[in-house]
């Protein structure tokens, strides 16, 4: 079959043939995707509050609420065990760290005592600021009761032992823990 | 050329990140662990074996001067399936992997092979072809980042054999590391190439 000659008339029928068949391939995929990728979301976001609040019994992101931070609206995940709240799981963020947002989910009890944190999302550098994640790092935040005890690392007079050569995502980190209990003062405890 | 080269070609004579030293980005910067390499490649190969068939198929449909603004669209749409279906499930290597899924459209390896291979030969030829240079990069991004990982990281595909507080070779994990140690497989290559 010979060459298509490129005519003013032949160019234009052929990108608008090859765009909308394009398109329609993506609009097919996007249906088929769109259900296992809301699904994928919301696993993670169910794994992540499971990991930071009590046993619970009820659907927190059925019962979500949201309280204004400086830094735009955070996600709250009441968790109830028949009825009687157990734990909030507040979805924070903190613009401090090393390259980029840092989204962490903590939960905190009624008390308002800290119970436990996860890192949801970062792109701090792999084994310097990452090692956030780790329990060796992480779990000194559990129990704390950040009306008692400062949320900042050893250097700044806080209880935090930072990471070794990241003080920076250290610090980020006591940032977003302070943001949802500061969040969690002002609209949770009622 | 018979089609056993058109496959085998990608791995070692015609390797795009060791040889013709194409698609750095990707190379450089989602390599710092094994398993992103090889899912980087391996996405990367599935965008370059459906590109480089369709555009063989559609090659004398489409006039030469609007084949690039064609070839773009061909290649971006099978991107966004990988993208999407990556997101839905392995959302994971997907997180992992980020801002450099949306990239590999331009990956000039792609681009390069729909030009230069695709667009000239046929269906079965350009399919081994693109099969063949896809797992070539694979491989080569798999390589770099076990490196990466078991020199900065003492790991290897997550597994770690080093204790866990053991302090590691950073640097290779760092964008510096990237550099140094594509370097030194380049150099290896150009040795091996001059032996044979």
């Amino acid at each position: 079959m010979a060459k298509k000659e490129s005519s003013f008339k032949n160019m234009v029928i052929t990108l608008l043939v090859v765009t909308v068949l394009a398109s329609s391939a993506l609009a097919y995929i996007n249906e088929l995707t769109k259900g296992p990728i809301e699904e994928a979301k919301l696993k993670a976001k169910l794994e992540a509050i499971g990991k930071v609040v009590p046993e619970f019994n009820n659907n927190p992101s059925e019962e979500m609420y949201t309280i204004q931070s400086d830094l735009g609206e955070l996600e709250c995940y009441p968790a109830k065990q028949s009825n009687k709240l157990v734990g909030t799981a507040i979805s924070t963020l903190t613009k401090l760290g090393f390259s980029g947002t840092i989204r962490i989910m903590v939960g905190i009890s009624p008390e308002g005592k800290i119970i436990n944190s996860v890192v949801l999302e970062h792109s701090e550098t792999p084994g310097l600021g990452s090692k956030m994640t780790q329990a060796k790092f992480k779990d000194q935040f559990k129990n704390l009761d950040p009306a008692k005890e400062e949320l900042k690392v050893t250097k700044d007079g806080g209880v935090i032992d930072a990471i070794t050569a990241s003080t920076i995502t250290s610090r980020a980190y006591c940032d977003a823990v302070q943001r949802a209990y500061n969040a969690y003062r002002k609209g949770g405890l009622k | 050329m018979n089609q056993w080269q058109n496959f085998s070609k990608g791995f070692f004579k015609e390797n795009g990140v060791f040889v013709l030293l194409l698609g750095m980005c990707p190379t450089l910067g989602v390599t710092s662990s094994a398993i992103n390499g090889l899912g980087m490649g391996l996405a990367t190969t599935f965008v370059l074996v459906m590109s480089n068939v369709v555009i063989s198929l559609i090659k004398n449909l489409v006039p030469d001067k609007v084949r690039i603004p064609v070839f773009i669209v061909v290649i971006a749409s099978f991107v966004t399936i990988v993208q999407m279906t990556m997101e839905a499930f392995v959302p994971a290597l997907f997180k992992a992997l980020g801002v450099f899924i949306p990239l590999i459209v331009v990956n000039c390896i792609i681009l390069g092979r729909a030009e230069a291979f695709a667009s000239k030969n046929n269906v079965l030829s350009s399919l081994l072809d693109g099969l063949g240079i896809g797992l070539g990069f694979a491989m080569a991004l798999t390589m770099l980042g076990s490196i990466r990982e078991i020199l900065g990281n003492g790991s290897l595909f997550n597994f770690k054999f080093v204790p866990e507080d053991a302090s590691t070779m950073l640097v290779f994990v760092l964008s510096p590391g990237a550099f140094i140690v594509l370097g030194y497989l380049i150099a290896l290559v150009n040795r091996i190439r001059k032996v044979s």
